[in-house]
């Protein structure tokens, strides 16, 4: 057990924690934050994908020691953005949501990649999501999505 | 009249914004006061003998639950009874559940597993395919004999691998008493199955099992029956410990233990005549149940039907074996035993072509079924076909034939394939009428507002978008006056199981009809039910698996391009066309994400997807040696949809989940052996496979 300081959805938090224990399993059992989903507990699948400054990351990975002065933000922090908004409406005019379970991770993919490129080709919309995996639509819809994001959110990134 | 926007208009996905923004509850985000988590204890052994169990002292507050704790029958119910809740004394494949540990926390409950010896003495396991449980056969018109006078008789044998299912969703389940009701939450897509298989275990009365299901995340076949093993076990834990239990499944475990695509083997024969037309074709499929029968007879019957594909053939013999071994079981995958046909017919007609020296396309062309040719089971194809048209769409679409000429000439290791196809819609044969008979009710309120209760879940595809705006339309409501929560045993009947790409077309017929009559019901607060009727001019006859053993059939042409990088013999998928007969779209675009999904999933069976065992053991653990595709390795898809309403489905649809798969295999299978000039008889294609056929293979 050990204290850290790190930053939580925008607010600014001191655990006493053991330091081994993955980032998903405090967010889901402790801070009660369902958005993030275990798929595979190895990195492969995306599901459990949350923002540590701005840039994706898999939150089965991340002992809790690597959070200690930083930022995190998950699907919950970021649906009260305006940038969600787009994102969100974008997947539905689309098409792009099915069982959902890989959903939340995608979004947070989405946000990852236009923080860092506002305006993404295919090619790099198809990199960026590498990371995370769907079984149900064959992608294309969700690259539609992003796409469209991209096009009506020109300016918030 | 007020106006209406045509039914197929796409409206958003009902569920859209709780599923993006993490909300939606699926069975691992559900906790209750109290809950204790269950983890299981598998067999290491392909086929032993349990000599002896040694479990530890446990303590306080933690329970190890095995075979005697079953107080009714030791039997999951599914179609053929051999699967065994715990085994007693004999494993039957590595992963078989043998028991579960319950308790508080994780960590203990590691301990306790890790503490429990199991001595077994090994017994021979069996993993060739000999041990037939299930034998077929049927014939059309005179069967082989044509064999005796053929000019010329081609014969190949197809084979196809495993295929996980691979929803990001591992099974999982919360078992919990209320009152003196056992009650079950799931990640299941057959509420029904699931109660039936715990009332059968507990041997407890009808109203004492309940079964709700939670947000599924995927499940393609693949939480079809399972769940109900899981149901059962969970079941009894929770009357040892009399609290809420969860168990939940870590991807290792779900790969190597719960049922996948069957593995196939098809066998067929053409006797050609001296004009080099097909006189009879002899097929036989085999297919490898692993450790447990359970639904594989009825996906053997979907495949030997399937036998002709989307042709018509004269005379057929078609016989097929289930086959026991000491593998994992497999059972429900999208498709149902079609896939694995559809790929041995589809390369089958290209090959006697080839073999004839006759051109491919214009061969297979002149055989695809007309309507009211007799189908392979001597039914009848009533309904209009179009493939004809839907073939010239396709190949103006993807400029098929610019692009095969091109590919067939040039050493440019690229090619384009195309695949014909169709699916029954339903369950096959009788069993609608016979086993499922589906009820459906439609409860309209005081206020206005209209409950659908109908067992059918929602798993992704959308069908609680599609139920309420269906019941909408016809009401002439907004939405949102139509409910669909997500199905309770204690609310609604029983409607059948969410599988056989039935809901849309047989429920959903049913609930268009029950909405017609709750349109003309002048008593505002009112309840409508409707139950299923067999059409009566489908008739089956189920021995001699003769007449029709679908009401109605989609159909489907897929077009693939692909390149082959001949140093690495690494496949890189480049376009993929698709036109499709579904009857009527009630959404086109939850249509079209049932074809980019269902396409993407046909394609990698053909080339990526490689699941093997060895002595039984699966070799693939995760998702990181499981491949499955990731957006870099589907190209853009273009669907085409052509109406061709169909009597008894809502405003004339018919099934669509499954039909987008079966093709993709053959259609990938086709583009490879273009791009290489090799023949190709077993899926999936890898590049070892595709070094191997440039090095040694046949033209």
């Amino acid at each position: 057990m050990a204290k850290i300081e790190w930053m939580l959805n925008g607010t600014p938090i001191s655990s006493d924690i053991d330091l081994s224990m993955r980032l998903l399993d405090y967010l889901r059992d402790h801070q009660h934050l369902k958005g993030p989903k275990e798929g595979c507990g190895e990195g492969e699948c995306g599901a459990c994908a949350v923002l540590i400054d701005h840039q994706i990351a898999n939150s089965c990975l991340v002992p809790m020691a690597n959070v200690a002065g930083h930022e995190v933000v998950t699907i919950e922090g970021f649906a009260k953005t305006k940038r969600y908004q787009i994102i969100q409406q974008a997947f539905i005019d689309c098409g792009a949501v099915q069982c959902g379970f890989c959903t939340p991770g995608m979004i947070i993919a989405t946000e990852s990649l236009l923080h860092h490129q506002p305006q993404p080709t295919i090619s790099e919309i198809k990199v960026a999501l590498s990371g995370n995996l769907c079984r149900c639509t064959g992608y294309n819809m969700i690259i539609e999505a992003i796409t469209l994001a991209a096009k009506r959110g020109r300016g918030e990134w | 009249m007020k106006f209406q926007p045509d039914i197929g208009t796409p409206i958003p996905r009902v569920d859209a914004k709780e599923k993006i923004s993490g909300a939606a509850a699926y069975i691992n985000d559900i906790d209750m006061p109290g809950m204790l988590y269950a983890k299981t204890l598998r067999s290491k052994m392909a086929h032993g003998k349990i000599i002896k169990r040694h479990y530890p002292t446990l303590p306080e507050g933690y329970a190890i639950i095995d075979y005697r704790h079953i107080p009714g029958t030791n039997i999951v119910k599914a179609i053929y009874e051999d699967w065994q809740i715990f085994p007693v004394d004999e494993v039957r494949y590595i992963g078989e559940p043998i028991l579960l540990v319950v308790g508080e926390n994780k960590d203990v409950i590691i301990d306790i597993l890790e503490a429990i010896e199991i001595t077994y003495e090994e017994m021979e396991p069996q993993f060739e395919w000999i041990d037939s449980v299930i034998h077929y056969h049927y014939e059309k018109k005179h069967g082989s004999r044509p064999f005796a006078d053929a000019n010329r008789i081609i014969e190949h044998t197809y084979e196809t691998g495993y295929q996980e299912q691979a929803y990001i969703e591992p099974q999982g389940m919360i078992g919990y008493l209320d009152q003196d009701k056992m009650t079950l939450i799931g990640s299941i897509q057959c509420p029904y199955y699931v109660k039936n298989a715990v009332l059968m275990a507990l041997g407890w009365e009808n109203e004492r099992v309940r079964v709700i299901q939670a947000h599924v995340g995927g499940a393609f076949g693949g939480k079809e029956e399972y769940p109900s093993l899981i149901a059962c076990q969970l079941a009894m834990a929770v009357i040892q410990v009399n609290k809420p239990v969860k168990l939940i499944f870590e991807r290792e475990e779900d790969i190597i233990a719960s049922t996948k695509r069957h593995p196939a083997q098809i066998a067929m024969k053409a006797a050609i005549d001296s004009e080099g037309h097909i006189m009879a074709l002899k097929v036989h499929v085999g297919i490898d149940a692993g450790a447990v029968i359970g639904l594989s007879g009825v996906v053997l019957s979907r495949a030997m039907i399937a036998a002709t594909g989307a042709y018509t053939i004269e005379n057929l013999d078609v016989t097929g074996d289930v086959y026991r071994t000491h593998s994992v079981p497999t059972g429900a995958f999208r498709g149902f035993g079609a896939p694995q046909m559809m790929f041995a017919i589809e390369m089958f007609m290209e090959h006697i072509a080839r073999n004839l020296g006759k051109e491919p396309l214009a061969y297979r062309m002149a055989y695809v079924a007309k309507q009211y040719d007799l189908t392979a089971t001597s039914g009848t194809f009533r309904d209009p076909i179009l493939m004809q048209k839907m073939i010239e769409e396709a190949m103006k679409r993807s400029r098929y034939e610019e692009k095969a000429l091109q590919y067939q000439n040039l050493h440019r290791y690229q090619g384009i394939g195309m695949s014909f196809f169709l699916h029954g819609c339903g369950f096959t044969g009788s069993g609608e009428a016979t086993t499922i008979k589906a009820k459906v009710r439609l409860r309209r309120e005081a206020s206005g507002v209209v409950h659908i209760l109908i067992a059918a879940v929602d798993m992704g595809q959308g069908v609680r978008t599609a139920m309420r705006k269906l019941v909408a339309h016809m009401l002439e409501v907004p939405i949102d006056q139509v409910i669909y929560d997500l199905p309770d045993t204690d609310c609604v009947p029983d409607s059948g199981p969410t599988v056989a790409s039935r809901t849309m077309m047989i429920v959903g017929g049913l609930v268009a009809r029950a909405a017609q009559r709750l349109g003309m019901e002048p008593q505002i607060a009112v309840e409508i039910e409707e139950t299923y009727h067999q059409p009566s001019e489908i008739q089956w006859d189920e021995a001699r698996m003769q007449g029709d053993a679908y009401p109605a059939y989609s159909w489907g042409v897929n077009v693939v391009e692909v390149a082959v990088d001949p140093v690495t013999g690494e496949v890189s998928v480049v376009g993929a066309w698709s036109v499709y007969d579904v009857g009527k779209a009630i959404d086109t675009l939850m249509v079209r994400g049932q074809a980019d999904g269902g396409l993407a999933q046909g394609i990698a069976y053909g080339y990526l997807e490689v699941m093997r065992h060895h002595q039984g053991k699966i070799q693939q653990r995760n998702l990181t040696d499981y491949i499955i595709p990731t957006a870099a390795d589907m190209p853009p898809m273009e669907t085409y949809l052509f109406d061709n309403p169909y009597a008894y489905g809502p405003y004339g649809a018919k099934g669509v989940g499954e039909l987008t798969l079966v093709g993709g295999a053959p259609a990938i299978a086709k583009a490879i052996e273009m791009a290489i000039k090799r023949q190709i008889t077993k899926i999936p294609v890898t590049p070892e496979m595709i070094m191997e056929l440039m090095t040694h293979g046949e033209d």
